[in-house]
């Protein structure tokens, strides 16, 4: 039964093959075009939804804009009885965090993905990098109440009694060690991203070309020579980025910030004193603000950071190729 | 064939997951009422619904987001009923057609971490109190200090102010009470449910403010009665109108609260803060529940108005225990015959 049918089924199936392989090849032409534009209406989704937020934002702060205009940016007013509202101490609190953070993160981050690539062991390696990707994958909120149940007060009780004896010359390290405050928000900020920077960093150097670096093992250099003028001059764009996205999440952080930070509507000259950052302002007052003037201030500041953040993409974009010319990638 | 095995796989595993979802017969019906607002009287809330629900089987879901939280909500019709410690005017009652009373009445107790005192030891003036919150007094060794409490011996270390950093009605009790007994306050601060502190820092939530009295030594900071409790903070003594001071009891508070004149207040907006009375609390605050004056389910605007008599008339042992006064019945009554004219559901009253 099988191969008395089987000859008209072969040539059915060759005659119906060379049809579908010419079928293929019309639906391949209308497939391509059909994966365009899904790919291009999910890119444009993104589009709209940022021209979305950003018309919100602005529309919202209209009110807030019309009556402080520029003063807002560098009041430090923020008082809600009188409905005087500024946004300096929040833009300095969130400057003074993301660059403590950044400046405490990085050449650690730079250190663990060095040690990961070159030195350790693989187990050691694969290990401490599973590590390193359990601290990102910890929800912010813990970070916030592990910072003010277990880390101010050692902060407190270790930390910045210890600073204050040794470097309390300095205006930026005197005043009482509440534990909470500016210095240990900004270290909080430096643990939360630097998984991000050190695991992008670590694939970053894993991607220098074997050749590249044994022509400079070859030629007698040392490891860190190697390291520095082969991996890092290679991998310099790519390590930048990671800095980059790191700088991104340590602006918009906020639970474990709003935890820790203080909130306090002022600018303190010193580290241990309490701040407030754009992020944990709207986190604390954004529910309960009724009054217009009070909402449409909230809605200001938003829109500040919002343009911060796209300001430091394109300051990363412009680095970036700027890098590429040097390095010669581009 | 295959279709039909596949169909067949299915629904052995649609109908025991559909049969589980489907609730009992006496869930299906139990009612949900969702409230947000102060976390002042959070703790008795949650204890009120918990046995509510054991007995009845309504849920009644509080979150605790703040007072301004609260009436934002119940303006905006998120929520079923609005807890605030700050009570609305009547102008603003009537131009968002809402429904106040007071549910629970409490205190806000100054809470210190100082070492070598131990609760109930530190006295305060109320002018000591506000120029410490103003920032003027910044040492615990200062000599105003001093004087109130003579045998008592102070550490030279820097008082650390703590309020709160959100939006909040015991914020607004207790900058209400300042505003009343600081003619500086009233000028350089005010009154509200935020404001601009002088100095300190801010924590958020009565909880936050309890934590952050925990870890700093040196702090002072202002909580509900039942946060300084169930944190184990050293409460301080307030000198009061009649000049005594009083230790922060549910006689205190509920001495404050009888001397009130409710059935005068319109809208029940009262505020019984620096009070009259040898043995009055000076920041005594209420409670009030806000609900729409439409409501649009008659079902569950009953069983609403149902727990809120509940608590009334059988949540009066459970409050005490948390060191809250129940409001006085003779204030209940007030509140339901204000209710049956109020509040209706299609034209017809909810409160018979």
């Amino acid at each position: 039964m099988a191969t008395a049918r089987a000859e008209p089924s072969v040539i059915r199936n060759a005659a119906s093959g060379v049809a579908k392989s010419a079928g293929k090849q019309h639906r391949q032409s209308t497939g391509d075009p059909a994966f365009k534009w899904m790919t291009i209406l999910c890119a444009a989704i993104i589009a709209v939804i940022m021209a979305g937020i950003s018309e919100e934002l602005v529309r919202n702060s209209h009110l807030s804009i019309k009556q402080f205009g520029f003063r807002f940016f560098v009041s430090p007013k923020w008082n809600p009885v009188t409905q005087e509202f500024g946004a300096a101490s929040s833009v300095f609190g969130t400057a003074v965090s993301t660059a403590i953070a950044v400046l405490l993160a990085v050449p650690l981050s730079l250190a663990i993905a060095l040690l990961l690539v070159e030195l350790a062991h693989p187990v050691v390696s694969r290990f401490v990098g599973g590590a390193i990707e359990l601290l990102a994958a910890i929800p912010s909120i813990i970070y916030g109440m592990w910072g003010l149940f277990v880390f101010a007060p050692f902060m407190a009780k270790h930390v910045q009694p210890a600073l204050a004896n040794t470097l309390g010359l300095l205006p930026l390290f005197q005043g009482p060690p509440m534990g909470i405050g500016m210095l240990t928000a900004g270290i909080i900020l430096a643990l939360m991203i630097l998984p991000f920077v050190s695991a992008v960093t670590r694939d970053v150097l894993h991607m220098v070309p074997a050749v590249l670096r044994e022509s400079g093992y070859g030629l007698g250099a040392t490891t860190w020579e190697v390291t520095r003028k082969v991996s890092f001059r290679y991998g310099m764009s790519g390590i930048v980025g990671a800095v980059f996205l790191g700088l991104a999440r340590a602006l918009g952080e906020t639970m474990a910030v709003t935890f820790v930070i203080g909130n306090d509507h002022t600018m303190s000259a010193s580290l241990f004193g309490a701040g407030n950052t754009i992020a944990s302002t709207l986190a604390n007052e954004f529910s309960e603000a009724s009054e217009p003037m009070y909402l449409s201030a909230l809605f200001e500041l938003g829109l500040a950071l919002f343009a911060i953040t796209v300001l430091f993409q394109i300051v990363a974009q412009l680095w970036l190729r700027r890098l590429g010319r040097t390095m010669g990638t581009r | 064939m295959i279709m039909k095995h596949l169909m067949v796989r299915c629904l052995a595993v649609a109908l025991p997951v559909a049969a589980l979802l489907c609730c009992a017969p006496a869930r299906c019906f139990a009612v949900t009422v969702n409230g947000a607002g102060a976390s002042f009287p959070y703790p008795i809330y949650s204890q009120w619904a918990y046995k509510y629900e054991s007995l009845t089987g309504t849920r009644i879901n509080y979150q605790s987001i703040g007072s301004g939280g609260g009436i934002a909500q119940i303006k905006a019709g998120t929520v079923d009923f609005g807890g605030s410690d700050a009570p609305l005017k009547l102008e603003e009652l009537d131009k968002s057609e809402l429904v106040q009373f007071p549910l629970v009445i409490g205190g806000v107790v100054p809470v210190v971490n100082v070492s070598g005192v131990s609760a109930g030891q530190l006295k305060l003036s109320p002018e000591l109190l506000a120029n410490i919150f103003l920032g003027s007094v910044n040492r615990w060794n200062d000599p105003a200090i001093a004087a109130v409490n003579p045998g008592l011996s102070l550490p030279n270390t820097a008082i650390t102010v703590v309020h709160r950093s959100d939006g909040s009605g015991t914020t607004w009790i207790f900058t209400n009470y300042l505003d009343k007994v600081s003619p500086t306050w009233h000028q350089k601060v005010g009154t509200e449910k935020a404001v601009a502190w002088p100095a300190g820092v801010g924590a958020k939530g009565n909880e936050g403010v309890a934590a952050y009295v925990q870890q700093i030594s040196g702090s002072i900071g202002y909580v509900e009665y039942a946060y300084a409790l169930q944190s184990n903070l050293a409460h301080v003594l307030l000198k009061n109108r009649a000049g005594k001071f009083v230790e922060p009891t549910i006689t205190s508070f509920q001495t404050a609260a009888a001397k009130a004149d409710w059935a005068n207040a319109a809208g029940f907006y009262l505020v019984l803060t620096d009070q009259p009375g040898d043995d009055s609390w000076p920041i005594t605050g209420a409670s009030f529940v806000l609900v729409r004056r439409q409501q649009s389910d008659p079902t569950k605007a009953k069983a609403m108005l149902e727990f809120y008599d509940w608590c009334y008339r059988h949540g009066a042992e459970m409050a005490e225990k948390l060191h809250y006064v129940p409001v006085p019945l003779n204030v209940v009554e007030l509140v339901e015959t204000n209710w049956r004219g109020a509040i209706s559901a299609n034209g017809l009253p909810v409160w018979k």
